[in-house]
């Protein structure tokens, strides 16, 4: 309509143009909005006309014979989104046009499909596109992205799956989401991230500190989670999913509508339901293994070159069974789960979710804009807030039965801000600041010695970090940053423990209060931490790319590592924090080559990560209660070593068959004590081949083999006093289990139903042979079998 | 245009600011102390009173006052047991950690179904019985006897599960639950 009444305005200009001066020259040049450098090669259009002509090397360009009055000019660049602009012609002109040439900007509206933009130029970096993100919709963040090689899990059963990168998982592996880092108590074995992963866009895996701009201690490396952007142009779309998943008789539905304008404007929600029973191991019920969970993220902004904003709100909320027999009492009833190979406790199915269970809940809030400065960069600012809430509860008898053994809620606030220079094609500087307060309140209601104490945490980091383009094959890159931590903490120890401890000699002064068995303390500590990057990035064709990285990443000890005291009781454990426990610094060197041919590529990436003052949990000893002896873990300090490699290979041997190949392996070493590291996955090689023919309405059929190998490398043993049996026994608590194989069918077709809507069905079955198996890096493993066979429904429609 | 556009920038960096600088005013110390968490499930201290017409009353007490703390129960164990007698025991059990002490035996008295104490024995002991039982006619084990063989030495292992199977052959292995207490006393016959 638009384009029509200015064609008719046009036709004005030109029906009265008879009577004028038509000899005027338009004289004009073309500069790049960032640094005014000339474009060569603009395409000038008079609309309306033929009239053509393209920019020379200065960027100038000339129409003569013009007549007086108002044009429309299209200017095309093929690096560049087309512009419309009106001049008015009086006599000979001259007009200067700036056009967004970095595609930077245009590639973020551009990424809706596979396409995911590298984080840095040198580190080793894989992404999970939209595709596989919606084929594990029905699980979790976790379970998806074990699809990266190098990637594994720490998992409680299959509810709760914390990510491992290159051996290396909670506090060491930063999450963002949308932009945020995640606060949600990651210190924890047992604490899953709290995100959806239906409200993810693309998910990106930095393997080491590279990223220094998300943070300087991501000694395992950083998981960026990201919406679907936004697309610059009239439209409405949305997307609904639905899973019917077997194992575990229920099924999960996803529900997604954005809309967004012409003029930057967008808004998007979305909303997801999870309700599954009890999981089922081959040959039993896993009771109560159950979970629930609800997830609801709503997006608001406007999006335009020069200055855009965003507000964003998500809340996720994850009620989690947790296995009825790893609830034990002491370690007489650990050892007879570990020597019956049965769980000890088998119930018929059931949906409910009873105790032990966890229950928690977070809430994201942030706001943050851009402003583009004309031949400068792009400023970016955003604050978020965070709030997430985590009960667990254990089985209690009496008054408390209903009553939850840990009850914390952290409160996280963050400021940030960054410049990023941009102006210069050669290079591109970034630079920032971050602010941050945390409080975290352990509820004392709970009945129930706090394992958590009480603290508050203020962060301050700041980081400088540049990429250079040497020339058109090679990329250098590099970054410092540094990191303040504080933390102030109220906890309380039990006098025994104190000076169990040792901290009456060495921590008198951090005592407030003494009340008779418990003594009231307040410590106080700073960290400083430094990180830096360095690395290059070669690619001398198109099709390959070598990547070569160091890191150096400290990483301040968590309030877990610190504080940690007491009984666990959910894994009847008493786990063992130290006062005393410093920053561990992390040196990584990482290689990584790809190579991509017709019909087959590659990428190879081998890493070494050094790490001294590495922090680790372990079972060192038993404690003896009234109740009987629990396992003692303990956190120490260690110089450690981990060393590995990661290979992704595919083939298109044929247009209507491909395979998919990875293989991963890592190798822990403590080299202090000369013994392999607790909880380092083993090595597993994975393979799949796909079948597809786009014109049986796009059907896909694929077959996956994964093959984990036994862990041989694990910490010796210990031996405990057992009262039951008045002797002492080996407690098999760090014997690995033997490797297994798992395969898995996936299958599927997409039909156009009414116009623009698309309907795609697929069916897969994972451990389609029904194998009986336990996963190392499952703490369930001492108590039942993994998962048995479980087939899935999965509907999508797009419209 | 133009201007509605620059004063919106403006208004949204002007916000910005204004968060910012009061999400770290607002952010000042509390420092009110935290209230300290007395643990009431606590098992602190088990009595057992071994009573026997005609000889000496014989307490059994496992006491552990820093309850999950390092520190280990201490037993203790008040004289020997008469040769060829049977002893009625009652349990007591205890929270100390607070003042005046908390009776836990009551409590599990009232859910008698979700608990039951189990004895096993070695040496100079010849069996137990249970003297008591829950709604269900199934055994407690709060009150119990012991009878004694001939002189020598003998074990007791006293163990308190919770949520065992009920009823159970009376072994631990069979009743399955947690453990609430367990402890073993060395005693002697004479």
């Amino acid at each position: 309509m638009k384009k029509f009444a200015f064609m008719l305005f046009l036709l004005c200009i030109v029906g009265s143009g008879f009577a004028q001066n038509c000899e005027s020259i338009l004289l004009g040049q073309v500069i790049d909005f960032h640094d005014n450098t000339p474009l060569e090669g603009a395409t000038i259009l008079i609309t309306g006309t033929q009239d053509t002509t393209v920019t020379k090397s200065d960027g100038k360009f000339r129409f003569e014979g013009l007549c007086d009055g108002v044009l429309e000019l299209e200017i095309f660049h093929p690096d560049c989104k087309s512009q419309f602009i009106t001049i008015t012609i009086e006599g000979d002109t001259f007009k200067k046009v700036s056009l967004e040439h970095h595609l930077e900007e245009l590639q973020e509206v551009n990424v809706v499909g596979d396409l995911v933009r590298k984080e840095t130029n040198s580190a080793s970096e894989q992404a999970l596109n939209l595709k596989t993100i919606e084929q594990f919709s029905g699980k979790s963040i976790g379970d998806a992205l074990r699809e990266i090689a190098g990637v594994s899990s720490l998992n409680t059963g299959s509810n709760i799956v914390k990510p491992s990168i290159h051996g290396l998982n909670g506090s060491r592996v930063l999450i963002l989401n949308d932009g945020v880092r995640m606060q949600d108590m990651e210190w924890g074995e047992e604490h899953a991230p709290n995100i959806d992963i239906n409200g993810s866009g693309s998910i990106s895996v930095i393997k080491g500190a590279a990223a220094l701009q998300y943070g300087g201690d991501a000694i395992g490396g950083v998981i960026l989670v990201s919406p679907q952007k936004p697309i610059k142009k009239d439209s409405l779309f949305g997307k609904i999913l639905l899973n019917a998943i077997s194992n575990g008789r229920g099924g999960n539905i996803s529900s997604e509508l954005s809309k967004t304008y012409e003029n930057g404007w967008f808004a998007n929600g979305q909303a997801s339901f999870k309700r599954l029973g009890d999981r089922e191991a081959p040959d039993y019920i896993l009771s109560n293994t159950g979970v629930k969970e609800i997830g609801v993220k709503l997006n608001v902004g406007k999006q335009l070159f020069d200055w855009g904003w965003k507000a964003n709100y998500s809340f996720f909320d994850a009620e989690l069974a947790i296995l009825r027999a790893s609830h034990i009492g002491n370690v007489d009833d650990l050892i007879r789960s570990i020597n019956s190979g049965q769980p000890q406790v088998i119930d018929p199915f059931s949906y409910d979710i009873n105790a032990p269970r966890q229950e928690v809940t977070h809430h994201i809030a942030s706001l943050g804009m851009y402003k583009r400065f004309q031949g400068l960069g792009k400023w970016n600012v955003q604050y978020d807030f965070q709030n997430n809430r985590r009960f667990e509860y254990d089985i209690r008898v009496g008054d408390d039965r209903n009553t939850a053994a840990i009850d914390l809620e952290l409160t996280t606030h963050t400021f940030t801000t960054n410049f990023k220079w941009d102006a210069n094609s050669k290079y591109i500087i970034t630079s920032g600041l971050l602010t941050r307060f945390q409080d975290n309140f352990a509820n004392p209601a709970t009945g129930v010695r706090r394992l958590i104490p009480d603290y508050q945490k203020f962060d301050f980091g700041g980081f400088l970090i540049a990429e250079f383009d040497l020339n058109e094959n090679l990329v250098l890159d590099g970054g410092l940053r540094y990191d303040f931590n504080r933390i102030d903490a109220q906890k309380f120890y039990l006098e025994s423990r104190w000076i169990e401890r040792g901290y009456n000699t060495e921590f008198e002064s951090l005592v407030i209060n003494d009340l008779g068995t418990q003594l009231l303390t307040n410590p106080k500590f700073d960290y400083h931490n430094f990180s830096a990057t360095a690395g290059f990035q070669y690619a001398p064709d198109s099709s390959t790319n070598f990547r070569f990285n160091i890191a150096l990443a400290q990483r301040a000890p968590n309030p877990s590592e610190l504080f940690s005291d007491g009984l666990h009781h959910s894994a009847a454990r008493i786990e063992l924090g130290d006062l005393r426990i410093s920053s561990e610094t992390s040196k990584k060197v990482s290689l990584s080559q790809s190579k991509d041919f017709d019909s087959w590529g590659y990428s190879i990436e081998p890493y070494a990560n050094f790490i001294s003052d590495f922090i680790l949990l372990e079972p060192t000893g038993v404690e003896f209660t009234i109740r009987g002896a629990f396992p003692v873990w303990t956190y120490r300090q260690t110089k450690a070593r981990l060393v590995g490699v990661d290979f992704t290979g595919y083939t298109n041997l044929h247009t209507n068959w491909k395979t998919r190949h990875s293989f991963s392996l890592v190798k822990g070493k403590d080299i202090t004590e000369n013994e392999a590291l607790i909880q380092i996955p083993a090595v597993n090689f994975g393979n799949t081949i796909t079948f597809m023919r786009p014109q049986w309405y796009d059907f896909e059929i694929g077959l996956s083999s994964m093959l984990d190998f036994r862990q041989n490398e694990f910490p010796p043993n210990i031996t405990i006093f057992s009262p039951e049996q008045q002797r002492e026994v080996a407690l098999e608590i760090n014997t690995t289990p033997k490797g297994y194989h798992l395969l898995a069918l996936n299958a599927k077709m997409a039909f156009s139903v009414f116009g623009n809507t698309t309907l795609t069905a697929s069916v897969s079955a994972e451990n389609l042979l029904n194998t009986n198996y336990r996963a190392y890096l499952n703490r369930q493993r001492y108590f039942a079998d993994d998962l048995g066979r479980n087939v899935s429904l999965q509907l999508k429609l797009n419209y | 245009m133009k201007n509605y556009k620059n004063k919106i920038e403006k208004l949204m960096f002007a916000a910005f600011i204004l968060v910012g600088l009061t999400t770290f005013v607002a952010c000042s110390d509390d420092d009110d102390p935290p209230a300290p968490v007395n643990e009431e499930e606590v098992i602190t201290t088990m009595n057992i009173t071994l009573v026997a017409t005609g000889a000496t009353t014989i307490t059994l007490q496992s006491q552990d006052l820093d309850g999950d703390g390092p520190n280990a129960p201490t037993i203790s164990v008040s004289g020997d047991l008469i040769a060829n007698t049977s002893y009625s025991g009652t349990i007591e059990l205890l929270n100390e950690t607070e003042s005046p002490a908390e009776d836990i035996t009551e409590e599990v008295e009232e859910e008698a179904d979700e608990h039951q104490f189990f004895f096993v024995t070695t040496g100079a002991i010849n069996q137990t019985d249970y003297t008591d039982q829950d709604g269900d006619g199934n055994p407690i084990g709060i009150d119990f006897t012991l009878t004694t063989s001939d002189a020598g030495s003998a074990t007791l292992q006293v163990t308190l599960r919770h949520e065992p199977k009920k009823p159970n052959d009376g072994t631990l292995a069979d009743a399955g639950g947690e453990t609430d207490i367990t402890q073993t006393f060395n005693l002697t016959v004479q």
